[in-house]
């Protein structure tokens, strides 16, 4: 039977906030176990948590960005439970007056290939709220050890319509929410770290029909792959269910990335029963209207939006924006160089090409690629490269070599053209000596040009290249070369 | 939740982690009963048109600017206060299978 995949996402993305939630202990990863807690974190009796406004001002931030529309008032509520991650037995969260209503995000399904561009479509957004993140729990053999560091952390939680259908675009939801954070600069979202989370619920229903089948939820998916491979699993294993004629049983399950398999959950703290009430300790948000029309008017561009006029503004292809344009950061060094030097497509290429390629190269092995603030060119190198090109000082050819050394060096690219005498060629005289002796060396490429073989000149101009170090002035040479054969017929 | 039998004493006191003895779910599933009885005294108010309320005063935005760091407790002070601990982490029995 055919069936129509329904999947909602709920992800916690932790803000980059110096200091928790509720109280001034600050947080940072890795740090030795119970170093970063205080009397509220550990949820002493006595104690009263205290807002931290900077969170609040993040997740506007980020809710804006999404298109959210922020409350009038937001207020906090308890989340009661019996877990060892919560010393208080409650999480302080957001239930009835989330701070960000609804919002959309734009995504992009892939294309047929990596180089072309996929459809766009917006997914719906149900809400985004604030709540604090819990102690982390580490499972033994035998025990289970408590690390409270990471407990009270501000999360923002987004929550999104079913509105999702495919893991492809569950993927492509995930990535351009990561991009939209970036933007926002509201986290870093290494979810090797925890930064960013995911939960999916999952359920099928016959095609075409209205009414939604019964969902399963799928925790501890901390990778991009992870969750590609969770749903896909899933959506095979009530397939294969409701094919058989069985039913789907509404319950969260587990999924094992070692294993490539989920399972039931069944732990006995899974009672759904939170008994949600009002936290009397803490005080409704009023949303200052004007504070919020000014976040909105200091918001960045959107990822696709800009993606959008570097290709219809700056003539840009999909193969150099589809790597700019995710990373806010390049964009920036990007726009910078453009404000120096107005060539586009040379610019983004050095950016998008060589200098990713050396970030990556000049990273230790074993870790990730340097990012682009730890570069050490400016957007001064690559806009002076792209004009010492365009105003015919130096040859393409000779650029990638002053790029490598200019990397190395991190001097100014017309210092290194100077100091090395790399200017290019225009001198005819010398030109045509070596033209000459290109003819006179081989005369089947000759031959095969005036036959109307175009690309014969080719292996005529390369020895001219090479005697000079590739510095001939490459109209020069093709002119100087044209007219002698002719000349000789 | 106000008829008597509807109180699940097993569920409560299994929800809030409590070992409880025969008499004692006898002696608190009563007065727990008697408790939520009352609620029905007040779910009588006819508060219709009355707006819900959170808090009794009617303050709002009391938060913390500035996100400076304050001080934290030294490791041991939770040690100290567990039952059991290791690595300066609090040990607690295995949570899932």
């Amino acid at each position: 039977m055919e069936y129509d995949v329904v999947i909602g996402l709920e992800i916690h993305v932790q803000l980059k906030t110096r200091t928790k939630m509720f109280t001034a202990a600050p947080y940072a990863y890795g740090a030795d176990p119970n170093t970063l807690i205080d009397p509220v974190v550990l949820g002493l009796p006595g104690t009263l948590p205290v807002l931290n406004h900077a969170a609040v001002e993040a997740c506007a931030k980020l809710g804006l960005l999404l298109a959210c529309e922020i409350a009038e008032v937001c207020k906090w509520d308890r989340k009661n439970y019996f877990y060892p991650d919560s010393p208080k037995n409650y999480q302080l969260t957001q239930n009835e007056q989330p701070l960000c209503l609804g919002g959309q995000v734009e995504i992009e399904l892939p294309g047929t290939s990596r180089n072309i561009q996929g459809e766009h479509r917006l997914v719906k957004l149900n809400r985004i709220h604030l709540e604090e993140d819990p102690g982390k729990l580490t499972h033994t053999a035998f025990d289970t050890t408590i690390d409270f560091n990471r407990a009270g952390v501000p999360l923002a939680e987004i929550v999104t319509e079913p509105d999702l259908h495919s893991s492809e675009e569950a993927v492509a939801f995930l990535n351009a929410l990561i991009h939209l954070i970036h933007y926002a600069g509201v986290s870093d979202c290494d979810m090797e770290k925890g930064q960013l989370r995911c939960d999916a619920n999952v359920s099928l229903k016959p095609a075409g029909s209205k009414t939604l089948g019964t969902r399963t939820e799928m925790k501890n998916l901390n990778s991009i792959s992870n969750v590609r491979a969770a749903i896909e699993y899933e959506i095979a294993r009530q397939t294969e269910l409701l094919d058989a004629g069985e039913s789907i049983t509404q319950e969260t399950r587990r999924w094992s990335a070692e294993n490539g398999t989920s399972s039931s959950l069944r732990s006995k703290e899974e009672a759904h029963d939170y008994r949600y009430f009002p936290d009397p300790d803490l005080m409704p948000v009023r949303m200052d209207r004007a504070r919020v029309a000014e976040l909105q008017a200091a918001l960045p561009e959107r990822p696709y939006d800009k993606q959008r006029r570097y290709q219809e503004t700056l003539d840009l292809p999909f193969t150099l924006t589809s790597v700019l344009c995710p990373d806010p950061k390049l964009c920036t060094f990007f726009e910078e160089a453009l404000e120096l030097h107005p060539a586009p497509k040379v610019i983004a290429n050095y950016i998008a090409n060589d200098l990713l390629r050396e970030l990556s190269a000049s990273a230790a092995h074993g870790e990730s690629a340097l990012s682009i603030s730890d570069c050490p060119l400016t957007p001064a190198h690559i806009a002076e490269l792209a004009k010492l090109i365009e105003n015919g000082v130096i040859t393409k050819q000779i650029a990638k070599e002053v790029f490598t050394t200019m990397y190395q060096s991190g001097n100014m690219p017309a210092v290194i053209v100077e100091k090395e005498g790399l200017q290019q060629s225009d001198n005819s005289d010398e030109i045509e000596a070596l033209c000459r002796e290109a003819i006179a060396g081989n005369a089947k490429a000759v031959a095969q040009f005036k036959e109307g073989n175009a690309k014969a000149l080719n292996a005529l101009k390369g020895p001219v290249m090479k005697a000079t170090k590739g510095q001939a002035n490459p109209a020069t040479l093709d002119q100087i070369l044209r007219s002698l054969i002719q000349s000789e017929a | 939740m106000t008829d008597k039998a509807h109180l699940d004493i097993e569920y409560v006191s299994q929800l809030a982690r409590l070992d409880l003895s025969a008499a004692e779910k006898e002696k608190l599933g009563s007065q727990l009963a008697a408790i939520l009885e009352h609620f029905d005294a007040l779910k009588a108010v006819d508060v219709s048109g009355v707006e819900p309320t959170a808090h009794a005063h009617a303050v709002e935005n009391v938060w913390r600017e500035g996100d400076r760091a304050g001080p934290v407790y030294d490791p041991e002070v939770l040690s100290s206060m567990a039952p059991e601990s290791r690595d300066n982490q609090v040990v607690v029995p295995k949570v899932v299978e």
